[in-house]
């Protein structure tokens, strides 16, 4: 699983990047974490506001940072 | 206000089906309206408490008895509008969104686009860390680049602090002066940036960025308890921002307040001085604050005998324009641009500052 933070590394990018962590530490899943702050590359996602998460290409969130539980259901749909 | 964590809420939902939702959803609205009537309470009680607690059990009277009954009572109430507005404000945005935005712009016309636009500026949940992949996003779809600056002007330049702000302070008429005005700024500034067809000034790589198909829109399929947490979390996170210009914004009032001479600031920036407005925009647009480190700044020029075409030209300059929002937007407009940007938009401000002073009785 390839897991992506899209954000030109304000603090929303970096507060999505710690729910991520916190999440994956939780499930237990060993999954790379990449950031991505080329904004070709973010609005190519069809991201709009930042920040946004995307797994494995798909974007699951935009817009908003949500809570590291939130981002823990996130995950486990993604893994189903 | 509930502490309880809402995620635990949504799986508790998914775990045992629809029969536990109800009960859920009935406490969590217990609890909003818990807060609304904590929140009109302290509202009601906030003058009438400090009177009490400052005059007769503190017992100080005189100008330090004014000085702290102001301070108190004024930092409550604009800690009060602040809450109160941000968290209907977040919570009603929940609804709008920038991908909606864009749709409802593509292939208008200048002109209805750029009124649409301003409008669309005010209710879309935006902040200008996300100017850059809007406006690529925006442009690369087709919306001209007039009706995308009209939104990004209006954005920033009318936004829910300032209103609370100018609510607590100055009351209603001021208030929808400065939206109407903020709007016709909006308006018209991207109006003529785009007859002035400055789409060579945009960097190349934005008309070359293919955008993705799997278009999200995260206004959808939010449910209430994801909304309210929303607007909760960002009275959290606006407050835990602003309260440092907000504290030297009301310490630098009250240092005008108390020891500027009383004609000073009416003597070189007052009505009968031409410049005053320009110089209030040429101090204000390289400012970097917000609506809450300049509203008591306002406040106390104005008790100053300031005009208030002035204060508010100064306002909105400071908060529409700023240092680090033009560095970001520098990644995509080239410099000429990002000039006539600041330019048109700088002068329509001074405009609006000279109109309201000639009209507005002083």
């Amino acid at each position: 699983m390839i897991i992506k933070v899209l954000g030109p590394g304000c603090a929303n990018c970096v507060n999505l990047e710690k729910a991520t962590r916190a999440a994956l530490d939780h499930l237990g899943v060993d999954a790379e974490v990449v950031k991505v702050t080329d904004f070709p590359t973010i609005v190519g996602y069809g991201v709009l506001r930042t920040p946004a998460l995307v797994v494995d290409e798909t974007v699951v969130l935009s817009g908003r940072v949500p809570t590291a539980d939130e981002v823990e259901v996130l995950l486990a749909d993604a893994l189903r | 206000m509930s502490t309880r964590q809402p995620s635990d809420e949504r799986r508790d939902e998914r775990a045992t089906g629809t029969a536990a939702a109800p009960r859920l959803a009935r406490r969590q609205w217990l609890a909003l309206a818990a807060a609304a009537a904590a929140w009109a309470l302290a509202w009601m009680v906030n003058e009438h408490l400090w009177t009490w607690l400052v005059r007769d059990v503190a017992q100080l009277s005189g100008r330090l008895g004014d000085g702290v009954h102001f301070f108190v009572y004024d930092s409550l109430k604009i800690t009060l509008l602040l809450v109160g507005i941000i968290f209907v404000v977040t919570v009603l945005r929940s609804f709008m969104s920038v991908e909606r935005t864009r749709a409802l712009l593509g292939g208008r016309r200048e002109g209805v686009g750029n009124v649409l636009a301003a409008g669309l500026g005010v209710v879309t949940p935006f902040c200008s860390c996300s100017a850059v992949p809007a406006f690529i996003g925006f442009v690369a779809a087709g919306v001209p680049l007039g009706v995308t600056l009209s939104f990004l002007i209006a954005s920033p330049l009318v936004n829910e602090v300032a209103i609370a702000l100018l609510l607590g302070s100055f009351g209603l008429g001021p208030t929808l002066l400065y939206v109407g005005a903020g709007l016709v700024i909006a308006v018209v500034a991207g109006w003529t940036l785009g007859r002035l067809r400055l789409e060579r000034w945009v960097e190349p790589f934005v008309f070359e960025t293919r955008l993705g198909g799997q278009l999200v829109d995260p206004s959808l399929g939010l449910t209430w308890t994801q909304r309210l947490q929303m607007g909760r979390e960002e009275v959290r996170s606006v407050l835990r921002r602003i309260w440092p210009y907000l504290l030297v914004g009301i310490a630098l009032g009250a240092a005008i307040h108390g020891w500027a001479p009383a004609d000073f600031f009416a003597r070189y920036a007052g009505a009968g001085n031409p410049l005053g407005v320009l110089v209030a925009v040429v101090i204000g647009v390289p400012l970097y604050s917000n609506a809450a480190g300049v509203m008591p700044l306002v406040q106390a020029l104005y008790a100053k005998g300031l005009p208030m075409g002035t204060l508010l030209a100064f306002m909105m300059s400071v908060v529409a324009l700023s240092l680090p929002e033009l560095i970001l937007l520098r990644r995509v407009l080239r410099p000429r641009l990002l000039a006539a940007f600041v330019g048109v938009t700088a002068v329509g401000i001074a405009v609006v500052g000279y109109l309201f002073n000639a009209v507005l009785p002083s």
